[in-house]
């Protein structure tokens, strides 16, 4: 099996994602060009000055920049927590929402939203975190008071994903109106519209430490390839990588979904479809994931924003719809070669 | 570099073994390199290995017999220090295990367990890579060191021509022998392997057991097949309920009364000197 050279693909990848993200960003009712976001961006570092006009410079920077970097963030989080997962719980279908972060953060949302916990000084945001944070733990206590396996992991977090939603659920079905529902609806689904730079910052800075944890310990994750005991006499210190790693994925899906919701599909699919490319050796495939992800949600949004404008789908149906068949396509092709 | 272990002199093996046991001859009291002392481990009140000391000469190839249950495998736990003993000891060159450190013993101590199964698709060389992990620091790319040590066991293995063949596509053999070029990739000075051949063709099980004894390590090997132990074997170690009932060479160990009273069947054991063989006996059959 002949394999694209990693580097070669990760410097194809930031430079398709540097396009991906100047160009997307002159995608909408606003005409812009690419080469005027470039000048722009320019300036703003203070060599040369700005083609675009007040509002177009606005529309730019306080609109559609801070929404394709998120998306970019969000999609290199997710793909890089879903790759960590299925290495770690050795289970191809389990996802960076496996651990019950999205259903907890879910119910925290709806509480805030719907409840109105918090008394209204408690952002949506911080109420799912909570919520997310609540659920991982939970799952860990569990997971722990049954022996700590990766499968009863697994079970726990089905255990958690299950009561959350069933929470999640019944204080919508019992105390929100019809607007209520639908917003909460669209936000299980993923949105990238209202976020803003705060959004970006905090959670490009918790992608930045999680990725930095998790290419630390691409040997550890190698490891785990023949199960615990095989990695234990590879002189892993199972537990202890356990523990790190999951808590820092968990964190960063925490974040992730807090801001954004529950973007489905690309943290169970891109790490597979990534693995075709640079094989399951983990120091090629977390960047490589993590830089498709990226490239992939910036586009994604760019579709769920502009096909049905002015109404915009939730990202997560578009990630599905526009996935699936890319992801069956890639499953032919690979069929074909071995 | 002394961390590089035995085998990081490849092609030099046998006068490696022989330094070693010269070393051990001048250390004398530090006896082998791996040892278990009296060592204990409970489950609950039962204990599944009670009070067993093994310690392997430099270069020989210790088999561990005894029936389902009796502990071979528990023993071979803590020999990696993938267990902790409830009582008693395990050392690496006089030093207790949990205080070599987890990294430094597997750079020293290799296992290939009964069957290895993954999901991951993986090619030959990926698989025996892994064995460079406990040698690789994070952040630091595969070396020039590691590659060769990949490129050694290959071929140590005769495996060199499948580097880029998919694991799964291996026979189980093939898969085994895959396993002991990733523990060779280890550099390790002592080998562990539980029941290495269980799943395999006869034709499989010599091939294994041939290459096994031919590396230039210290090699402990839970055996089912008593006549196998007896062809491969330098030492015989017999474990019945989690106790040593007897050790020594393949003819001294291998008797009809030990094999009645070990694994309560009928044998008889023919054949001269240190490579005896084993009969088993039908109900009908007279006593020989």
């Amino acid at each position: 099996m002949r394999r694209t050279r990693p580097a070669l693909l990760l410097a194809g990848g930031l430079a398709a994602l540097a396009l991906s993200v100047t160009v997307t960003v002159t995608i909408g009712p606003a005409s812009i060009t690419p080469a005027g976001v470039w000048a722009s961006l320019g300036a703003r570092l203070g060599i040369g000055e700005s083609p675009l006009t007040p509002i177009q410079d606005g529309i730019v920077w306080d609109l559609r920049m801070p929404r394709t970097l998120i998306a970019a963030v969000c999609g290199a989080g997710l793909a890089l927590c879903g790759a960590v997962m299925q290495s770690l719980l050795r289970n191809p279908l389990a996802d960076p929402f496996v651990l019950g972060v999205s259903s907890g953060a879910s119910t925290g949302a709806v509480a805030v939203i719907v409840l109105g916990w918090g008394g209204g000084v408690v952002s949506l945001s911080a109420g799912a975190f909570v919520g997310a944070l609540l659920s991982f733990g939970m799952v860990m206590l569990l997971s722990l008071s049954l022996g700590g396996s990766m499968d009863r992991v697994v079970l726990s977090g089905v255990a958690a994903m299950q009561l959350f939603s069933a929470l999640t659920s019944f204080t919508v079905l019992l105390s929100a109106d019809a607007e209520t529902t639908q917003g909460v609806l669209f936000w299980l689904l993923g949105s990238f519209s209202n976020v803003g730079w705060a959004d970006v910052v905090l959670c490009a800075g918790v992608l930045a430490v999680v990725m930095a944890v998790c290419l630390a310990h691409t040997t550890t994750l190698d490891a785990f390839a023949f199960g615990e005991e095989a990695a234990a006499s590879l002189g892993v210190r199972v537990a202890r990588a356990r523990v790190v790693l999951l808590t820092a994925t968990a964190l960063l899906t925490a974040a992730l979904v807090s801001s954004v919701g529950a973007v489905g599909f690309v943290g169970l699919i891109l790490p597979h479809a990534t693995r075709m490319l640079t094989g399951a050796m983990h120091a090629r495939l977390l960047p490589v994931t993590a830089v498709i992800g990226a490239v992939f949600l910036v586009w994604v949004d760019t579709l769920a924003r502009t096909v049905l404008d002015p109404q915009e789908i939730p990202v997560g149906v578009v990630t599905s719809l526009v996935g699936v068949p890319a992801f069956i396509a890639v499953l032919y092709r690979s069929r074909g070669k071995s | 570099m002394s961390e590089t272990g035995t085998f990081g002199a490849a092609g030099a093996g046998t006068a490696a073994t022989a330094a070693e046991d010269a070393a051990e001859a001048v250390s004398g009291a530090r006896g082998g390199h791996l040892r278990a002392d009296g060592v204990v481990r409970r489950i609950g009140d039962r204990a599944v290995l009670d009070g067993v000391t093994l310690a392997p000469r430099p270069g020989e190839t210790v088999g561990l017999l005894g029936p389902n249950g009796s502990g071979k495998s528990t023993l071979l736990r803590l020999l990696a220090g993938v267990l902790g003993p409830t009582a008693g000891t395990v050392t690496f060159d006089g030093d207790p295990l949990p205080s070599v450190g987890r990294r430094a013993v597997a750079r020293r101590v290799a296992v290939v367990q009964q069957e290895s199964q993954t999901q991951t698709e993986m090619s030959v060389r990926d698989v025996v890579g892994l064995g460079r992990i406990p040698h690789r620091r994070a952040w630091t790319p595969v070396t020039p060191d590691d590659r060769r040590a990949v490129d050694t066991a290959l071929e140590r293995t005769g495996l060199a021509d499948r580097a880029g063949q998919s694991w799964h596509t291996l026979s189980g053999g093939e898969r085994q022998r895959v396993q002991i070029a990733r523990a060779l990739a280890q550099e390790p000075s002592e080998l562990l392997l539980d029941e290495p051949t269980n799943h395999l063709d006869i034709q499989y099980q010599l091939d294994l057991l041939e290459l096994a004894v031919s590396l230039p390590v210290t090699t402990v090997i839970a055996l089912h097949d008593l006549n196998l132990a007896a062809m491969y074997c330098d030492r015989l170690v017999v474990l019945r309920d989690g106790r040593a009932v007897a050790e020594g060479t393949p003819g001294q160990v291998l008797t009809p009364a030990l094999i009645r009273d070990v694994y309560g069947v009928r044998a008889e054991v023919t054949g001269e000197g240190e490579r005896p063989v084993v009969r088993f006996l039908r109900r009908g059959d007279p006593d020989v």
